[in-house]
Order: structure tokens, then C-alpha cells, then sequence
């Protein structure tokens, strides 16, 4: 459905150092730098996936999303969705796609939500029988009631991102992008959005492309990642195989009753140990953590147990080492 | 143009958020351009007449003028402030709707407050005319109507111009205001009183003086001849309006986002 193949986007930017004397300069004569933004980037999506972009600021995330919805032209390459190039066909393709912006509002500012999704309604051509429904399903789901009347302005962030995402599936959107849907929300509303993204991916079969930083929402929501980092695509697979692709190594944290003296478990490494609180290190794959728990509390009163994976950051660090950039 | 109006009335119900800011803004407007006019009119009641103009033709000029440009700054008024909507990349926003950008613009800003000007305009307009040894026949009061229009479309011709450069430049170009604020002041005295190349530019590069200047001379019943030329020559305005919007698709397909 999504056929992304050898995109390649450069940025001219304006070089410059700080200070007056050098602003004054630039005002005559300004030096240039090329920013490769997207390198070959080439994928396939299918209909009815949640796939996660992934990368580091910087990395050409919302690039690439703004050139899948149309509106930055790659300088090369080729871009097919829905059988429309998106930036030649701008006008029909739009309709077929919801596109929410984390960091920038797409309702009008001053008046109520339901003004906003009323223009919407007349921008979409949305018919007023499946306008109705779509309206009554979303307020119904995402808790909007209250908040229909409210001025945009007013609102929270997390009730505004909750009126953006409704804004966006209005018009029955075959594609949905998010770009950093959860970007400044509260737990309980990111658990929310999180959870509404799931319902209309599996009810309407609405395929989602979301960028993010938050891991948890990868692992909430994504068959499938891709990873990228500085215009070029690293990784492209499920989060549990490039988690396995670099070991299975977890640390456990433990806290307990006060003991008296370390405990030594087989094919474990005690990373610190104190009379209240011990740490260590497992590879899960030599021995299961239910294993380890069930020796320890033969020994000690378990109190709380943390298990971590290595945190998304290192393996983007890994990847990059291993691609040399 | 439906949507077109529903655009209207959705900013109409923001600007009035801030009433008593609406208000003062709109007096505010209406009495500016009327200083400019005092000066014409002292101008005036100093030498008489300026080169064979009489002061109630110049007036009709100058409101003819003064009504196209508020009228263009209603409605272009989105183009007018479009280096905003690029340099804060809300612009996406307009690309992701199915709808064509140029109306989106359009429907992106409204100025309310600019009726307070328009009607000032008008009342002038209105006044020139009674004024007038001249009997609107309709013909001529066609004339009238199609120089009021198009001299909109050079106007906003020149604000969809300026705001495809920022496409390029991110901010926008202050050196428009030359041909906006600078053509309306200049057209709202007969082109004739003017140097000629001042005449030739306004008249083939920026055809103000065909909206405004050469139609006028039919109105005012002073052509020798060739009459349907001068009625029809505010239509050189619809010829300025192409390559502009020319150059703004150009420039759409440069525009190149900005943050995240």
C-alpha cells in the first residue's frame, strides 16, 4: 500500500557563527551547508499495520513523514500510497490519509472544537450521514463531550491532542500519520491515545505511522519499527527481534528484608549488593528470570523486583556503530 | 466558494473573541486613509487643479483606488501575511487538506476591521459621483465596476507575488510594500501628473493605470475615440494575476517545512 523506494531530501542550511559581527556578515555573504535529511530511504508497508519511525532528533523523521503526506517534493526517488505519488497528486491523495502534527494545532484557535470539525466537515466534503456517525463514535471513544464547545485555546494539551486525532479521522482516513502523538501528555492520557490508536487500527482497519520518542508507545502499539538515524534507515523488523540482536542481558533489581549476607545465584553477576537492595545482571537466555525469583524467595522476603532491557538508546548507539555513522 | 464563506464565518466568530479590540480596530482603519485625503483636498482648495484634473476627479480616482486596495486587503489578506504561516511551517497544515492552497490562504486570514476602510472608500466614491457633471449610464457604470474588480486582482496579484517569494526567503519582503502601498498612493492621483516612465511602469509592468487611469478618461467622457479600449482595459488586471499565480505554484513545490 506503502512503497517508499530510494527517497532521497536535502536541506540548503545557512552556516553561521555567533555574534554581531558575524550576523552583519551574513547579511552579505552567507555560507552554505548541504544536510543530507533523507539518504535512499526505501520501504514497503502493508494495509492494516501500526509501524513506529523511530530515531534521535534530527534523524529525518517528520522528513520523511512530511514527504509520505505530501508536502515536502523529494529531490529524487520515488513515493507510490494508495497508487498516488503524494506531492503530485496533493489534492485527491489527502483525502485518503489523517495526518496529526504533536507539536502543531490543526483547529482554529478562538472558536470551539465543534466550529473546527464543522469546517473540517465542509474541507473533506464529508457527507452529513457518515459525518454524524464518525462524530458521535469519536466524542464517544476519545471522551470529547464535554469539550466540544470549548474554544480551542482553552482546552489542555491532552484534551487538545485527543480533539486533533478525532479532527484527523473525521473524513474515514485509510492512513493515519502521527507524528509524536504523545509528545507532552500525562500518563493517563497517553494511555488514552494509546489505546484509541489500537481500537481504530483493529476496527476500521486504519493503517498508523507514528514517530515517537516514547518507547512505551512502541511497545503498546507497533508490529513493526523502523529505526532510523541521520537520513538513513537502520533497522527495519519487530522490536523484540532487534532487541534480540543485541543479547538477551537484563538487570534485575531487587529489594527485600534486610539479609544479612549476599546471595550467589548460578549464572547470574552481582552487580552491587547491600543488606536491602541487590543488583544483577542475567543473560535470559542461559537462565530464565523465573527461575532466578523462585530461588531467592526461598532465601529472602521479596519485596519489589525491577527487570530492565537495555534502554532503546544504547541499541540506536549500537546500530549506528554497526553502521558506521 | 461555499467553503470559501464558511472560512469567512469562522474567523469572523474569532476576531469577535476580542470585541472592544474589533471595534477600535475598525474606526482605526476607517479614519487613517482619510488624512490622506485631507491632504488631496487641500491640495486641491490651494491650486484649483492639478494638470486639467478638477478636485471631484481626482476624488473619484482616489476612492476607485482606495476601494479595490481595501478590498484586496480583506480577501488577499492571507497572502498579505503569509511569510508567518511559512516561517511558523503551519503551512503543512493547509497541505495536508484536499482543497487547493491558493483558497486556503485566502480563507487563512479575513480582516474585518479593513470594512471600516472600505466603506470610507465608498462614501467618497459616492460623493465624487454626485459631484460630477457626468450621467452614469451603464455602460459607463459597467466600466466603474470592472476597475474596482480588477484593480483587487492587481492587488492581490501583488500579495500573492511577494508571498511566493517567502517560499524562498522564509520572511517576507518588506520591498513589496513599494508596489502595494507604493502603487496605491501613486494611483490615486491621475497617472498623467507623473513622469512617464512612472506612467509606463504602472501602466505594462504593474498595469495599475489600466485599471484605474485610462478607464477613467472614458468615464470621465475625455478619450478622442476608441472608446471600448479604454472601457475594457481594466482587464489587463486578470492578465496580471497569471504569471502570479504561476509563480506561487512554482514556489509551492520549493516550500520546504520547517521544524519537527
Amino acid at each position: 500500500m506503502i512503497k517508499l523506494h530510494g527517497i532521497n531530501k536535502s536541506f540548503k542550511v545557512a552556516r553561521r557563527t555567533a555574534g554581531i559581527g558575524q550576523a552583519v556578515k551574513a547579511l552579505f555573504a552567507r555560507e552554505h551547508t548541504i544536510v543530507e535529511a533523507l539518504h535512499n530511504i526505501s520501504f514497503d508497508i502493508s494495509p492494516g499495520e501500526i509501524v513506529g519511525y523511530i530515531g534521535p532528533n534530527g534523524a529525518g523523521k517528520s522528513t520523511t513523514i512530511k514527504v509520505m503526506s505530501g508536502i515536502l517534493v523529494p529531490d529524487s526517488g520515488s513515493c507510490r500510497i494508495l497508487g498516488y505519488t503524494p506531492w503530485q497528486d496533493r489534492t485527491e491523495y489527502v483525502r485518503n490519509i489523517g495526518v496529526v502534527f504533536g507539536q502543531r494545532t490543526q483547529l482554529w484557535w478562538d472558536v470551539p472544537v465543534i466550529d473546527s470539525f464543522g469546517l473540517l466537515r465542509d474541507i473533506y466534503n464529508i457527507p452529513p450521514v457518515v459525518y454524524r456517525e464518525n462524530l458521535a463514535l469519536l466524542t464517544e471513544s476519545l471522551a470529547l463531550g464535554d469539550i466540544l464547545q470549548t474554544p480551542v485555546r482553552q482546552l489542555s494539551l491532552g484534551q487538545r491532542m485527543r480533539c486533533e486525532i478525532a479532527a484527523s479521522l473525521l473524513h474515514n482516513p485509510k492512513i493515519l500519520f502521527l507524528d509524536e502523538p504523545t509528545i507532552g501528555l500525562d500518563a493517563s492520557s497517553k494511555i488514552a491515545v494509546r489505546q484509541f490508536i489500537k481500537t481504530i487500527n483493529k476496527e476500521r482497519g486504519v493503517t498508523v505511522i507514528l514517530t515517537t520518542h516514547d518507547m512505551n508507545d512502541i511497545e503498546a502499539l507497533a508490529d513493526r519499527i523502523l529505526m532510523i538515524g541521520k537520513g538513513t534507515l537502520l533497522y527495519d523488523g519487530s522490536l523484540a527481534h532487534l532487541r534480540s540482536r543485541f543479547g538477551s542481558n537484563r538487570i534485575i533489581t531487587l529489594d527485600y528484608r534486610e539479609h544479612a549476607k549476599p546471595i550467589e545465584i548460578e549464572g547470574t553477576n552481582c552487580l552491587s549488593w547491600s543488606p536491602e537492595r541487590a543488583v544483577y545482571s542475567v543473560d535470559i537466555d542461559t537462565v530464565p528470570v523465573a527461575s532466578i525469583i523462585a530461588k531467592l524467595s526461598e532465601q529472602i522476603e521479596l519485596l519489589d523486583i525491577g527487570i530492565e532491557t537495555t534502554p532503546m538508546e544504547e541499541l540506536i548507539l549500537e546500530l549506528y556503530k554497526e553502521h558506521q555513522i | 466558494m461555499y467553503l470559501y464563506l464558511k472560512y469567512v464565518a469562522i474567523l469572523f466568530k474569532s476576531q469577535t473573541q476580542y470585541r472592544l479590540s474589533f471595534w477600535l480596530l475598525a474606526i482605526g482603519q476607517a479614519l487613517t486613509p482619510l488624512t490622506v485625503f485631507a491632504g488631496l483636498y487641500f491640495m486641491f482648495a490651494q491650486f484649483g487643479q492639478v494638470k486639467g484634473w478638477s478636485f471631484y476627479e481626482a476624488a473619484l480616482c482616489y476612492a476607485i483606488v482606495g476601494l479595490s486596495f481595501a478590498l484586496a486587503e480583506t480577501f488577499a489578506r492571507g497572502f498579505d501575511m503569509f511569510s508567518t504561516l511559512v516561517a511558523s511551517g503551519d503551512f503543512d497544515r493547509l497541505l495536508v487538506r484536499p482543497r487547493s492552497t491558493v483558497l486556503q490562504v485566502l480563507g487563512s486570514r479575513f480582516e474585518f476591521a479593513r470594512l471600516g476602510r472600505m466603506l470610507q472608500s465608498l462614501i467618497i466614491l459616492l460623493w465624487s459621483l454626485n459631484k460630477l457633471p457626468l450621467t452614469l449610464t451603464a455602460p459607463k457604470l459597467l466600466t466603474l465596476i470592472l476597475m474596482i474588480v480588477c484593480g483587487t486582482l492587481i492587488f492581490a496579484g501583488i500579495f500573492i507575488a511577494t508571498a511566493s517569494f517567502s517560499f524562498w526567503t522564509i520572511q517576507g519582503l518588506e520591498v513589496a510594500n513599494v508596489f502595494t502601498d507604493g502603487g496605491r498612493e501613486m494611483a490615486k492621483y491621475p497617472l498623467s501628473i507623473y513622469e512617464k516612465w512612472v506612467a509606463v511602469f504602472f501602466t505594462y509592468i504593474i498595469p495599475l493605470g489600466c485599471v484605474n487611469y485610462l478607464p477613467l478618461l472614458y468615464i470621465l467622457g475625455r478619450t478622442d475615440g476608441h472608446e471600448i479600449l479604454y472601457m475594457l482595459s481594466p482587464l489587463a488586471g486578470i492578465v496580471f494575476i497569471i504569471p502570479c499565480l504561476l509563480l506561487w505554484k512554482i514556489g509551492v513545490r520549493h516550500y520546504c517545512s520547517t521544524g519537527s
